[in-house]
């Protein structure tokens, strides 16, 4: 690694003042599970790193009255999969960040790196998006609320200003009988990147039919890819075959991929389908046993 | 901009100088002499370099050394007590749970911190726990098998 | 030597102490190759090739030179520009001048990370600044990655000193064919005709790598006086001082190579990288010099093995009588001649007995890493067609597969296409294990499919010595020449100490540098706990001997009159004395007063080494829409003549196994259109974790090897040989489709199950 500055400022404030500082040539580090490879690298330099797990703010996952959840930024993402309130309302946010890599890496791994690393295939995105979850950015200008699929923009770009910071995710409270689920395919069980992912949220109405349906893939698009069109073709229909049949047919419709090391664009396309019926079912066998 | 950074290490206080771009296996193995703690990869795919920090297993590959500042760091030198094996090092050496032994400061690390917090996983838990640590020589078998038997030491079920 | 002892009556042999080192490597004291540090030491670097394919026009080190820390730069000027000259090495052979020029490119690069230049700088970051400040101008060339692209004419040429080899006559022009071999029995064009059932297909590997998880480390310090000691992780010290002192012209006695501990090999340390390149700096620096290879550079520019194609031809009568076989194999070499096509020939049909039988086999170079050794060189390959192929012939036959490789299997005087006549082989025993074991008759579950295979290796012995060393105490130090990869000094340790009648803890085995040891070959082809065994026994006699003679003198007997029992020394019968028996620790202590010190070293070259055959059955689970494979269940039977530490025999058939696995599902080398390696990391050269196996079963068979110490057969790489074939079996038997090519990733699963073929 290149030489540089560490700083671990303990307010979101003085932070920003570093990032401001130096002129766009700081990196923020919360887990540094993807930092300090690029750095060691060379993708990359920086001048200075700011270490963010020292901000209180920052660490943490918060349940609040009305039900709804703030993950501090840099929370760790075996904290967050292993939070008792989280796991039960938002199940597939909890699984996808106890998928990120090993142990090891996931008592380091944040969910805001693995957004702002702007990997295509980062497992907590789609789960984040179909969660509805909204990032809260910090600058010298105070705060802004972005929804997490507005915040990356491109493989390994974000829409942050270079003095903005991550400094949570903020979660609804899930309706009555929803349920959430993640899943990814990937070649081993364990240590990989998704070729593809799928997350997704479904609330039932009383009469058993889906009465709301957010849905995002990872892995097929440069970023991760909101499907709305999955909520058309489940939205007032029973998860019967002809819906999960519909839903597999946007999936796959819905997929610009790649064709690279770790997987071919057609695998990527089918696998798309595959997961979003397979983490349907899943998150909607966890609605049904919602009260 | 050489930085002095205090930890408890092993147990023990223990202030060392880094650099602020040096990772905390490099402090360990270079300006320590910790050489137990193995690099195998540099990327944290490999789990060699694994160390307890705070209570939570890490790959030091993947820390910086600034960031051990008032930390609480276990290194497999520290796993033995006065002398005396800890049951997952006594069960690794009877079960032949290594061959060439380079993953296997790593393995220990991860098995006690998967241990300290599960002490009566499955077998399922044991290798998700250990996924992230490569074994090359044994293809695991021996590994899960004295996990087992070391966490049946540690709830007190083994007549010695 | 009289000791080869039976199966039974041993007291320490079978049994299962724990390994001698094995404290040290639970506790993190054990020393590696990058964990040893010379005083006043400096860090090594390597620059390496971007291209996969150029001139060097140019090297010009004069501004990392100048960068304060720098203190020695080399090229290949630094090295004895050798010619080619063929010598034995481990289970094939090298070439010095290939050796030479992988290690330090010479006029041209040949592949994506070719070493140009190193540098050695008082830290490792300075060392890496002055890379980027050595100027290499290069004349890029066209490349060529793929086998078959490489054999093609009008391929860019690697070499142009190189003409194919094994044919007749001598081709006119240069081309990237090293090499072409024949091994021919019987008539198969009349064997084809006499077949009712014909089976075949063409197969595919890809280059998989040993994955070693301890990268490549050494630390080399040369002396003003020309002596310099090397410290290094690898499968041979004497291999690195000779090799070493070859490439940089020295004298053997003036280097002192140190056998660091070996945190993997599988083959893939059976050769020098970096301990020529590290002494050369310190030749330059005059101080020390430690090299340690990224897991990168590992992945670029060490190992793997062969990619390949394979087309198998099995001709069978409708009773199963497998009358013909056609074997023709294609492996890429990497950079340099020197793929083990010819074991893969050897090893593809040697379980069974063949009447007519043609192989041939092309050594074929191209714009990729230099190949290595990876456990059983060429088997797996070699298998992988001839198992897969077989279990269609059992299909088409209607037949058992181990029925048919019952029927066919090697015996006693079979003779292999090769020439080789095997003896005392356990390959039928092998097979009836496999079919009696609980594992084969046991139900399966949906999409799951079973899937067995048969493979073999031929172990070998070698250039071999052992030192056993009487303590004043009555314990034993013996000394190993061998680097110990998994468990050998505790097998070794047990060897010296049945033929002393000492308990295995009263024995502690070293693993000795080339200073205290006569010669040894490598630690590669099985061959430690056999030939090192052997030796282990001849010393452990001598030292028996002297201990006989010892109590002879004591006693004031003749030493014919005295014989070794359980430890001690007994008279012969009622006639010589009614001595009660003088245990070895009396001995000891009385050394002193009967001639000194009691020890003794046994160096030969060991010969007979017993074939090792195993019989692999596989479950595997298919998930129908993902194409991911999950092996559910497994079972490895294998000849392992005498298994001295059962542990640790175990341990190589479920390390083998596992490798297997790896190989079979996700392990690839993958090339960009720009000749560059893709995955040159852990993340995406995908060997198995631990959640992706099951519990693995060893069965160990025993039919001793009637020339080896207690009847042991090398056990170490016939493990890796039946997976890649029992998995693609299994899955074939799970979809009713055959994969035909490795790795049998989710995509080409489903590419299998959406396609119309079967």
């Amino acid at each position: 690694m290149t030489p540089f500055r560490y700083l671990a400022p303990t307010s979101i404030g003085a932070a920003i003042d570093a990032l401001k500082a130096s002129g766009g040539t700081a990196k923020l580090l919360g887990g540094g599970t993807d930092l300090l490879m690029a750095l060691r690298a060379r993708r990359y330099a920086a001048s200075v790193v700011v270490d963010t797990k020292r901000i209180p703010e920052l660490s943490g996952v918060n349940v609040r009255a009305d039900g709804s959840f703030r993950i501090g930024a840099a929370t760790p993402c075996s904290v967050v999969a292993a939070d008792p309130a989280l796991s039960a309302a938002w199940p597939g946010v909890a699984e996808s960040a106890n998928l990120i890599g090993s142990v090891q890496v996931r008592n380091r791994a944040t969910l805001a790196g693995n957004l702002c690393n702007a990997s295509p295939a980062a497992d907590s995105v789609p789960a984040l998006i179909a969660a509805g979850a909204v990032a809260v950015v910090a600058g010298p200008g105070g705060e802004r609320r972005l929804a997490v699929e507005q915040v990356t923009t491109g493989p390994g770009t974000t829409a942050l200003a270079p003095d903005e910071m991550l400094v949570a995710f903020e979660l609804p409270a899930p309706a009555p009988r929803s349920g959430s689920a993640y899943l990814r395919l990937t070649p081993r069980t364990e240590m990989d990147i998704a070729i593809v992912g799928c997350g997704i949220a479904l609330t039932l109405a009383a009469d058993g039919t889906i009465a709301a349906a957010r849905m995002a893939l990872g892995a097929v698009a440069p970023t991760a890819l909101p499907v709305p069109e999955a909520a058309g073709v489940l939205v007032g229909r029973r998860l019967d075959d002809a819906a999960l049949k519909a839903l597999d047919a946007v999936a796959r419709a819905a997929c610009r991929p790649i064709t690279d090391k770790r997987g071919t664009s057609a695998y990527r396309i089918r696998g798309a389908g595959v997961l979003a019926r397979r983490a349907a079912i899943l998150a909607a066998s966890r609605a049904e046993a919602q009260p | 901009m050489t930085m002095k950074i205090s930890t408890t290490l092993n147990g023990e206080s223990v202030d060392f100088l880094c650099e602020p771009n040096q990772t905390l296996l490099e402090a360990l193995r270079d300006r320590l002499g910790l050489t137990g703690t193995k690099e195998g990869c540099g990327s944290g795919d490999c789990g060699a370099c694994s160390v307890i920090m705070n209570g939570r297993v890490v790959a030091s590959c993947l820390v910086l050394a600034a960031e051990a500042e008032g930390a609480a760091i276990t290194t497999v030198e520290g796993l033995a007590k006065d002398g005396v094996l800890h049951p997952l090092q006594q069960r690794f050496l009877e079960h032949a749970a290594l061959q060439c032994g380079f993953c296997t400061p790593g393995i220990l690390v991860a098995a006690k911190a998967l241990l300290d917090a599960n002490p009566n996983p499955t077998e399922a838990e044991v290798r998700l726990g250990l996924a992230g640590n490569l074994c090359r020589c044994t293809g695991y078998d021996k590994i899960v098998r004295a996990v087992f038997a070391a966490a049946a030491d540690l709830r007190g079920e083994t007549v010695a | 030597m009289t000791f080869l002892g039976g199966q039974t009556g041993q007291r320490v042999v079978g049994t299962r102490p724990i390994r001698p080192d094995g404290v040290d490597k639970v506790t993190g004291r054990a020393i590696y190759g990058a964990d040893a540090r010379l005083p006043n030491m400096l860090e090594g670097r390597i620059k390496r090739s971007p291209h996969p394919h150029a001139r060097i026009l140019r090297i010009d080190a004069s501004r990392a030179l100048a960068l304060e820390g720098v203190k020695a730069v080399v090229t290949s000027d630094d090295f004895v520009d050798l010619p080619a000259q063929e010598v034995a090495a481990g289970d094939g052979s090298m070439d010095f001048r290939s050796l030479s020029l992988n290690l330090m490119a010479r006029g041209k690069v040949l592949y994506e990370g070719h070493p140009v230049a190193a540098v050695a700088a008082t830290t490792g970051q300075i060392a890496e600044e002055a890379l980027d400040l050595i100027d290499v101008e290069y004349e890029a060339l066209p490349h060529v990655i793929d086998i078959e692209a490489a054999m093609a004419s009008g391929a860019p040429v690697l070499h142009d000193d190189l003409f194919t080899a094994g044919v007749t006559p001598r081709p006119e022009k240069p081309s990237n064919v090293a090499k072409r071999i024949v091994f021919a029995q019987g008539d198969v064009v009349a064997g084809f005709a006499e077949a009712d059932v014909v089976a075949e297909g063409r197969y595919t590997t890809e280059p998989v790598h040993q994955g070693y998880i301890e990268p490549h480390a050494c630390v080399a310090s040369w002396n003003a006086d020309g002596q310099s000691l090397i410290i290094s992780s690898s499968q041979g010290a004497f291999m690195v001082r000779a090799y070493t002192a070859k490439l940089l012209g020295l004298e053997i006695a003036d280097i002192r190579s140190v056998p660091a501990e070996l945190g993997g090999g599988f083959g893939g340390k059976t050769t020098v990288y970096l301990e020529p390149v590290a002494l050369a700096l310190s030749r330059r620096a005059g101080r020390p010099v430690r090299l340690v290879m990224s897991r990168e550079e590992v992945f670029r520019a060490s190992g793997p093995t062969s990619g390949s194609v394979a087309e198998v031809k099995l001709g069978a009568r409708r009773d199963g009588t497998i009358v013909a076989a056609e074997l023709v194999f294609k492996l890429q070499a990497g950079a340099f001649p020197g793929s083990p096509v010819a074991l893969s020939g050897m090893c593809a049909l040697a379980m069974y007995d063949i009447p007519n039988v043609l192989i041939t086999g092309y050594d074929v170079v191209s714009n990729r890493p230099k190949v290595a050794a990876y456990r059983a060189p060429g088997a797996p390959i070699g298998s992988f067609g001839t198992e897969s192929t077989m279990d269609e012939l059992a299909r088409k036959l209607g037949m058992d597969p181990l029925e048919l490789r019952e029927k066919n299997g090697a015996r006693e005087g079979t003779r292999t296409a090769y020439g080789v006549v095997h003896r005392d082989i356990g390959f039928l025993e092998t097979v009836r294990a496999a079919k009696e074991h609980p594992h084969y008759r046991a139900p399966l579950g949906p999409n799951q499919g079973r899937g067995v295979a048969a493979g073999f290796w031929f172990n070998i012995g070698g250039e071999s010595s052992a030192a056993v060393n009487i303590n004043e105490d009555g314990t034993a130090s013996v000394i190993s020449p061998n680097p110990d990869v998994g468990g050998s000094r505790a097998s070794l340790g047990m060897i010296a100490a049945e033929v002393l009648g000492l308990p295995a803890e009263k024995v502690r085995t070293v693993v000795g540098d080339t200073a205290s040891v006569p010669y040894s070959d490598m630690t590669g082809g099985s061959r430690v706990t056999f030939s090192i065994g052997t030796c282990m026994v001849g010393a452990a006699e001598k030292v028996v001997e002297q201990l006989k003679q010892r109590a002879a003198m004591l006693w004031g007997i003749s030493p014919d009159a005295v014989e070794w029992k359980d430890g001690a020394a007994v008279p012969a019968g009622p006639n010589a004395g009614g001595f009660e028996p003088l245990p070895l620790a009396e001995i000891a202590a009385k050394a002193g007063a009967t001639g000194g010190p009691i020890g003794a070293t046994y160096s030969t070259k060991v010969q007979g080494a017993g074939a090792g055959f195993g019989v692999h059955i596989c479950d595997a689970e298919v998930d129908r829409e993902t194409g991911q494979v999950r092996i559910v269940r497994y079972t490895a039977v294998q000849d392992v003549g005498r298994a001295i530490h059962p542990s640790y025999v175990e341990g190589q058939i479920q390390g083998g196994v596992a490798q297997g696995i790896g190989w079979a599902l996700n392990e690839e080398y993958i090339y960009g259109p720009d000749g560059k390696l893709q995955n040159p990391g852990f993340l995406d050269y995908r060997v198995p974790v631990a959640s992706d196996l099951p519990m693995i079963e060893a069965v160990m068979v025993e039919v001793p090897n009637p020339r080896a110490p207690f009847g042991l057969r090398g056990v170490g790489e016939t493990p890796i040989v039946p997976p890649t074939p029992a998995i693609a079996n299994a899955i074939r038997a799970a979809i009713g489709k055959r994969l035909c090519s490795l790795p049998m990733s989710p995509p080409k699963v489903v590419e299998a199950l959406d396609g119309a073929g079967g």
